[in-house]
């Protein structure tokens, strides 16, 4: 990557350009039988365009849930949430659908793969209902599995399988990644190259990529970090130095 | 309670609507076989009871007419017990309201009152008395089909005489629970009565004063009935006697015999293929439920629950739902079988026939279920249990699957993802694939054998009525005639065509084995009344020798060509060997056959007949019914219209119900399998779809995975299950054969495709429901855990 191209990405992580997702007051209560769990409890939070944003925080600090509802999985008890033009606070499940469908790229921590498909079959599986997508085998070359194409899962390290469930996400080319524990099953050699093919992608097609972990080390390869704890928004960090993925250690 | 009994009642709750179905499954199995086996045993010790109470005598004999003083020395037979010597006389009777002339049987009860042996039960009134004129008591079944009541009067034709008879009691005799008329095979309440009148006035009237025309005799304890029979025959050769016989030959109870078994096929076979089949699918439900809780195998496990107390929790899980098929199937089964035995009522005429279930079938219905699904739950328990704990809770690795054949043969790119991952799934667990398609064949299966009994039972009914029977009236002679008799009836009102028929009774041997029975005499050209193979093709009568039905040669023991002993009952009584030219497989009763000349030579006797097959110009007019009437020789008139709509409504009424609880039970069965089917898969693979839906795929497109792997399942299993109910609707058939009945093997193409129909229309309904499922999916949970 040249200099010049270096510049645009961190003129990206400027405060000015436009914002994909605006939430504004959201809150999230989950009824137990008898108890209310508040999982959320009003967060504003904007997430802006080709930015690598990792959101940080201890196991049920609300940050899987705060995921969820910006991936049109769950919906907010209060509050507002838009992605570009579209309300998600008052979506229909089939309007929900085609949001994920459309625009969301989704990374799940025990990789979903489909154990019945090829690396390449699972990645057909989501371009064959895209618009504009890749192909299924350009979006393995882009994660550097080029040569694993026509394994099934049960062939692949687990490294492996979620890459192939990285690929699988970009394919579409969605607008937005979003990303639950992607190294939360792996250990940190495989982590990492997880971690850089999503860099990768982040970099190289301009994805507004979330990562949710809790683990702080992952944080320092991020434009901004957002700390989240007992269902708030306790800070956002804005990275000035990105690490490189290869440079993490945990 | 402890807290895995907690566990316990929350995972039933949790898999309620499986459950559910599992319980329907049982309950159905069990309930066809609590409602038939509780049916046969009511018939059985209702039967019993009446037999042995009402003093059913062992042996029986007529003859013409024998001296009163030859019952004592029937009485010095060694073995005989209490010899009843009794006046029986078959009479016309003059019914209002009734076309056909209907047939009586006057039997005489002693002077001095209860008759010995075959005692009566009373419904009503009273017994007729001594030297009070016409009185009679009139079998329950006729009273009621034409409404006489005590107090009216009959008329029957005796000796040419019309003579009034005043019914003063309604009875029942165990010598007609299945009330036949000499030569019918379906009962017709209408059409025959049974009378019993005063000894003294019967003989009187009958000209049989000082003498007998009936016998029958009760033996000792361990008498030998073959002995006692060949005495009695011995003993009674100079007076006429037709051949004695042993109970299980009085056509009462052979019927009864015969239909117990046909009931006991229906009764037990059925259900035992029924509960089979529900404890094999149990097996693999249970099997695939326990392998979706294999965390909770291992969650248990890590805290410290051994192997054998984890297979105990599943196992009181499976009790739990065996123990609640059972009561429900046990409730289902008590109702059915009191309808049933309501039914039977109609036809088998007991005192009383109450409902009664011994304690031990539910039991057994609950030993077979409970363990096919015992069975079924300890092997997906040991499988889960055999994994260490830590393994099990891990997130399993992903199963191997490879190209399916149809893709290796160069066909994948016709085939989209969603495709792919049924033919995959499906080729990967072969097994598993197998056991479902064979579960949904045997839904299909059941359908059809339960549906088969219609087809098979109404083809029967068309064959005796347009095939093999072919005339409108039969009329029967009481004696034989010579053969101008034959013109006489040609020349009667309406009659078109008349053909001769002889019957002769005769008891016929081969080596030890005998049985009595009518040959039947026909023209070598006969058009009314052929004898026809199973493929309904006519059998060409030989011209000399003898034709027997294929059970008959069997019971014997004799191929075509052995020469067999003929021991004529009647007339000159000639003994004579005659070969066995052919076995018929006919379709109902034991018959012998020769051409009539060949038999009237065999009886030294002229061209005789013994009665005539008619064909009339349309309906069988009234005109021919009251000459035919009028005639003192004829002795019975029977139109086939009549018997067929008899045989019918008897199927109808019996059988149909019986075949309806089969329909019904296994209809809930088909259902039961295709909806366990698409839940245990649905549970299996919730997770897979789930992650699908969040990346984007629709509900309708998600459903096709799963649901197409249903319906290519059930597409697959319809030829098989075809297949598996013709198989077994054969095996049922061959063991319902008897000798009243032996059934033609049919199944229409309707019948394939109502069970095709109902188990498409099970799946399509479990599919909805599922589909319903699909569309709730938990998004979120699927991002977060396993299983």
């Amino acid at each position: 990557m040249s200099e010049a191209e270096k510049e645009d990405v961190y003129v990206l992580a400027d405060d000015s350009r436009e914002a994909v997702f605006v939430a504004e007051g959201i809150t999230k209560v989950y009824k137990m039988g008898e108890v209310e769990v508040h999982a959320l409890r009003g967060v504003d939070l904007q997430l802006y365009e080709g930015e690598f944003v990792v959101l940080l925080g201890p196991s049920g600090s609300g940050k899987s849930t705060l995921l969820n509802i910006l991936g049109g999985l769950d919906v907010a008890t209060a509050g507002t949430v838009r992605y570009r033009d579209h309300d998600l606070t008052h979506a229909d499940e089939s309007a929900l659908t085609e949001y994920r469908r459309h625009h969301v790229g989704f990374i799940f921590q025990f990789y979903n793969l489909i154990p019945s498909l090829t690396a390449r079959e699972n990645v057909a599986l989501v371009t064959e209902i895209a618009d504009d997508p890749m192909s299924p085998d350009d979006a393995l070359k882009l994660v550097d599995l080029g040569d694993r194409l026509d394994h099934f899962p049960s062939q692949l390290s687990g490294g492996q399988q979620q890459r192939v469930a990285v690929a699988r996400a970009v394919a579409k080319r969605p607008e937005v990644l979003l990303c639950d524990e992607p190294t939360g099953a792996l250990d940190i050699h495989t982590g990492v190259k997880v971690l850089e093919a999503l860099a990768r992608v982040n970099r190289e097609l301009g994805t507004t990529t979330a990562v949710i972990t809790h683990n702080a080390a992952i944080a320092a390869m991020a434009d901004r970090v957002v700390h989240i704890a007992d269902g708030r928004i306790a800070k956002i960090d804005t990275n000035t130095n990105k690490k490189d993925p290869s440079e993490l250690e945990w | 309670m402890r807290a895995i009994h907690h566990k316990l009642l929350r995972d039933l709750w949790h898999m309620k609507g499986q459950a559910l179905a599992i319980v329907m499954v049982i309950a159905s199995g069990v309930a066809l076989f609590v409602g038939q086996l509780a049916v046969m045993h009511s018939l059985r010790v209702t039967r019993d009871a009446y037999y042995s109470e009402y003093r059913f005598a062992d042996v029986f004999a007529n003859c013409k007419r024998a001296p009163l003083s030859v019952a004592d020395r029937l009485r010095d037979v060694p073995g005989v017990d209490v010899v009843q010597t009794r006046v029986t006389l078959r009479v016309m009777l003059e019914v209002p309201g009734l076309n056909e002339p209907a047939t009586g049987q006057l039997i005489s009860i002693p002077d001095n009152g209860e008759p010995q042996l075959n005692d009566l039960f009373i419904r009503k009134g009273r017994l007729p008395g001594p030297g009070t004129d016409n009185e009679v008591a009139l079998v329950e079944m006729f009273a009621k089909a034409n409404k006489y009541g005590l107090g009216d009067s009959i008329t029957a034709i005796i000796n040419g005489r019309r003579q009034s008879l005043r019914v003063v009691g309604i009875v029942l005799s165990p010598e007609y629970v299945y009330a036949l008329s000499a030569g019918a095979f379906v009962p017709d309440d209408k059409r025959f009565a049974v009378m019993w009148m005063n000894e003294k006035q019967l003989a009187a009237a009958y000209n049989m004063e000082g003498a007998f025309n009936d016998v029958s005799a009760s033996l000792k304890p361990g008498a030998s009935h073959a002995e006692v029979i060949a005495r009695f025959d011995d003993i009674l050769k100079p007076y006429g006697g037709q051949g004695a016989f042993a109970q299980k030959d009085q056509v009462s109870n052979w019927y009864l015999a015969n239909e117990y078994k046909q009931l006991e096929t229906f009764g037990v076979v059925v259900p035992l293929i029924f509960l089979g089949i529900a404890a094999f699918l149990l097996n693999v439900v249970m099997s695939r439920v326990v392998a979706t809780q294999r965390d909770q195998v291992a969650a248990l496990k890590a805290f410290g629950y051994s192997n054998f107390q984890v297979g105990l929790h599943f196992g009181e899980l499976v009790a739990l739902i065996v123990l609640m098929g059972t009561i429900v199937g046990t409730l289902f089964g008590w109702l059915m079988g009191e309808k049933l035995i309501d039914l039977y009522t109609d036809f088998y005429h007991f005192p009383v026939l109450r409902f009664s279930l011994p304690g031990w079938v539910p039991l057994a219905g609950m030993a077979v279920t409970g363990s096919a699904a015992a069975l079924g739950t300890l092997n997906a328990v040991r499988r889960a249990a055999a994994l260490p704990p830590a393994e099990a809770m891990r997130p399993e690795a992903p199963p191997n699957y490879r190209m399916t054949l149809m893709e290796r043969i160069g066909l994948q790119r016709w085939l989209s993802q969603p495709t792919r991952m049924i033919l995959r799934q499906l080729e990967r667990k072969p097994m598993k694939a197998g056991a479902s398609i064979l579960g949904l064949s045997l839904a299909v299966a059941i359908l059809i054998v339960g549906m088969a009994f219609v087809d098979i039972i109404f083809t029967l009914i068309d064959i005796q009525a347009n095939v093999v029977h072919r005339e409108d009236v039969s009329v029967g002679f009481t004696e034989p005639r010579s053969r101008d008799a034959l013109h006489e009836i040609e020349s009667l009102p309406g009659v078109e065509y008349a053909e001769p028929y002889r019957a002769v009774s005769a008891r016929v041997r081969f080596g030890h084995r005998n049985r009595r029975l009518g040959i039947q005499g026909i023209p070598f050209d006969t058009r009314l009344n052929r004898v026809l193979n199973t493929d309904l093709e006519p059998f060409d009568l030989p011209r000399e020798g003898i034709l027997l039905s294929r059970v008959l040669g069997d019971s014997l023991h004799v191929s075509p060509g052995d020469e067999i002993i003929v021991e004529v009952m009647e007339g000159t009584r000639p003994t004579r060997t005659v070969k066995v030219a052919a076995l018929v497989d006919d379709f109902m009763g034991i018959s012998a056959y020769m051409e009539i000349g060949s038999l009237n030579r065999l009886m030294r006797e002229g061209d005789v007949i013994s009665g005539a097959y008619l064909l009339t110009r349309g309906e069988a007019s009234e005109a021919l019914f009251e000459s035919l009437r009028a005639r003192p020789a004829v002795a019975s008139v029977s139109s086939k219209a009549t018997s067929i709509e008899n045989l019918r409504k008897m199927v109808e009424e019996q059988l149909l119900y019986s075949i309806a609880f089969n329909v019904l039970f296994a209809g809930i069965i088909a259902f039961g399998i295709v909806y366990n089917n698409a839940r245990v898969s649905l549970s299996e693979r919730a997770r897979e779809l789930a992650s699908l839906r969040v990346l984007g795929l629709t509900r309708g497109e998600i459903s096709f995975i799963l649901l197409g792997e249903q319906a290519l399942l059930t597409l697959v299993a319809l030829p098989i299950g075809f297949f598996l109910g013709y198989w077994l609707t054969f095996a049922v058939m061959a063991s319902v054969n008897s000798e009243v009945v032996r059934m033609p093997m049919v199944l229409n193409t309707s019948t394939y495709a109502l069970g095709a129909i109902c188990v498409i229309f099970a799946a399509a309904v479990s599919g909805l429901i599922v589909r319903r499922r699909l569309d709730r999916l938990d998004l979120v949970e699927v991002l977060k855990t396993r299983e």
